[in-house]
């Protein structure tokens, strides 16, 4: 159908009544959380989300286990324009639902996600809602998904600072939300918009991991010169970052691989492991990483020193 | 009654309104927007541009007035003028926010009531054209303008894409949204279709190439044209310069005036 009317409804038994374990279905909250946003720029916010999931690095246990694999889903929350699942080669795939929720569709066994693009019956079905049933579709996505235990939730937002923004760190509220991390191209144009989300992010306590600063400069595969499509002409992100005490996390520039990778549902990062942008990505993936972790620790530390002051009678 | 209404109303004397949609965002629906009503004053038109991206309003830094702010007179708001000929005016949320920083943290609800604001209160006066730039996607802000300027002269909706099937796929439901509102396609363009190295003149598809071009086919849409990437273009938008008269020798300029005059071909067929 043309036009989601009633809403979305995933396969498989009727959805029983599962209540409320708290916002989310993970067994055992995660860790750690990313919420991935930007102002501007779609096409480069979508490239800058997949490769941390798909490609995080084996994990490895203190203790003497076999190592095991980072465990990560995407939650895709760009309702009107879900591309993640073609991105991550699922076009055509369906969410099922069974006693526990709704199963996330996987890349692989450690790599979950979700999007209304897989509720959708038609490359050709538009969601023309207004806010308040894009708001009810991600609480439902909170509350119904069943992703098991994760490490990561990665949230990919459409740009803006609208409902969905809202409703996503709203509802997150009570989670443990490492962060934003803020995609921009090199532009002023693209940079305007990204002090507004930092604004935003100021506005409703949300941490800022950092700025990426996606399509920063090209190289002609013939010459090897460098050009740059999208001038710096304010001193890109670097400047802005600088300006506003945030972190950079890193610069990625333009390569023709990574569009076809992504139109294609392969792996950037596998398919052109040698390019300036698969090192870019890794750097900005172990950033990421550093600062969850860190941030863990942290959070655990105080838990502790809490822990230790209370008395048992 | 809906007829006299329409004859008082702030856009009695626009000639001929049309939206830039896609459902893609970064695609450069801003830029097409621009460059269109640049082109178009170059044809000897008067134009306006009503911007609805009121999360990421970037139409005024794109003509160097963003440190303007809005005025009133009898009929309404004033829109903003780029230049002494008075020949493009300008309005966006741009222009009413204190600081160019504050993040416009609105639900639907609000957005719907300024665009309305925006749709009936801006004196725009006599236009040729007014160009509607939008936000990406099919939601409040898409609905509410519609319907907002559907008692109006509204021509149709030109959706930009990008080559890459990530885009167009969200660019198809863009078609549907158009479809289910009654809204006539003027046509797709295909924007950041290649790149031509200015050292050594070869050509890379960066964001790859054709898929705009197939999406019209497939849809039974005219394609207006592929826009290539192009570093003079984006300079000039960010310096708010106008690229038609500085850099006539673009690659990107012949794409961009024949976007241009099909737009113009199609209003003179109407009238005739």
């Amino acid at each position: 159908m043309a036009e989601l009317a009633d809403g979305p409804r995933p396969q498989g038994e009727e959805r029983g009544r599962a209540g409320w374990a708290g916002w989310c279905r993970c067994r055992r909250c995660s860790s750690s959380r990313c919420l991935l946003q930007s102002a501007q720029g779609a096409a480069a916010r979508r490239r800058a989300g997949p490769p941390p999931a798909r490609d995080a690095p084996t994990r490895g246990s203190a203790r003497p286990a076999p190592p095991l694999r980072t465990r990560v889903a995407l939650l895709d929350i760009d309702i009107c324009g879900p591309s993640i699942p073609r991105m991550m080669g699922l076009d055509g795939e369906q969410v099922h639902q069974s006693g526990s929720g709704w199963s996330p569709v996987y890349v692989e066994e450690n790599l979950g996600v979700m999007s209304v693009g897989f509720l959708l019956s038609s490359p050709d079905d538009a969601v023309i809602w207004r806010g308040p049933k894009k708001n009810g579709l991600i609480k439902q996505f909170l509350r119904d998904v069943d992703w098991g235990e994760v490490d990561y939730l990665i949230i990919d937002t459409p740009p803006g600072t609208s409902d969905e923004h809202l409703s996503i760190v709203q509802y997150l509220g009570a989670a443990h939300v490492a962060g934003a991390v803020i995609v921009t191209t090199p532009q002023e144009v693209s940079l305007q918009d990204v002090r507004k989300e930092i604004n935003f992010c100021h506005k409703v306590k949300l941490p800022i991991i950092g700025v990426v600063e996606n399509m920063s400069g090209f190289i002609c595969p013939k010459c090897k010169n460098e050009s740059q499509i999208f001038p710096p002409t304010t001193g890109g992100a670097e400047k802005m970052c600088q300006n506003l005490n945030v972190s950079l996390l890193g610069k990625v520039p333009l390569d023709p691989q990574i569009g076809k990778s992504c139109d294609k549902g392969q792996s950037f990062l596998s398919e052109a492991p040698d390019s300036p942008a698969t090192s870019s990505y890794r750097n900005i993936i172990q950033r990421i990483q550093e600062y969850c972790d860190q941030r863990n620790f942290q959070e655990e530390k105080i838990i502790y020193e809490r822990n230790k002051n209370v008395v048992h009678v | 009654m809906e007829e006299v209404a329409r004859e008082r109303s702030n856009l009695a004397g626009v000639r001929h309104i049309l939206l830039v949609l896609s459902g893609k965002g970064g695609v450069g629906k801003s830029t097409i927007s621009t460059e269109l009503a640049l082109s178009l004053r170059h044809s000897g038109k008067k134009v306006g541009i009503l911007d609805v991206d009121l999360c990421g309003p970037s139409i005024p830094r794109m003509f160097r007035v963003q440190d303007n702010s809005v005025h009133q007179c009898d009929s309404g708001w004033v829109p903003v003028f780029v230049d002494q000929d008075k020949s493009i005016s300008l309005m966006s949320i741009g222009f009413l926010l204190e600081n160019p920083d504050d993040a416009v943290v609105w639900r639907g609800p609000k957005k719907n009531a300024l665009i309305k604001q925006f749709v009936a209160d801006v004196a725009w006066g006599d236009l040729d054209f007014l160009i509607v730039d939008t936000p990406p996607g099919t939601s409040d802000e898409h609905i509410s303008t519609v319907e907002a300027l559907r008692p109006y002269q509204l021509l149709g909706a030109i959706l930009v894409t990008t080559p890459q099937a990530v885009s167009v796929g969200d660019v198809r439901r863009e078609l549907t949204f158009c479809k289910k509102m009654n809204l006539r396609v003027l046509g797709i363009v295909e924007n950041m279709s290649g790149f031509v190295c200015p050292h050594c003149s070869e050509c890379t598809n960066i964001f790859s190439k054709g898929g705009g071009e197939e999406l019209a086919k497939h849809a039974g849409v005219p394609f207006l044209g592929c826009v290539p990437l192009d570093p003079q273009l984006s300079q000039s938008l960010e310096e708010g310069r106008d690229f038609i008269q500085e850099f006539p020798k673009s690659s990107a300029f012949p794409a961009l005036a024949h976007i241009a005059q099909q737009i113009l071909d199609g209003t003179s067929q109407q009238s005739s």
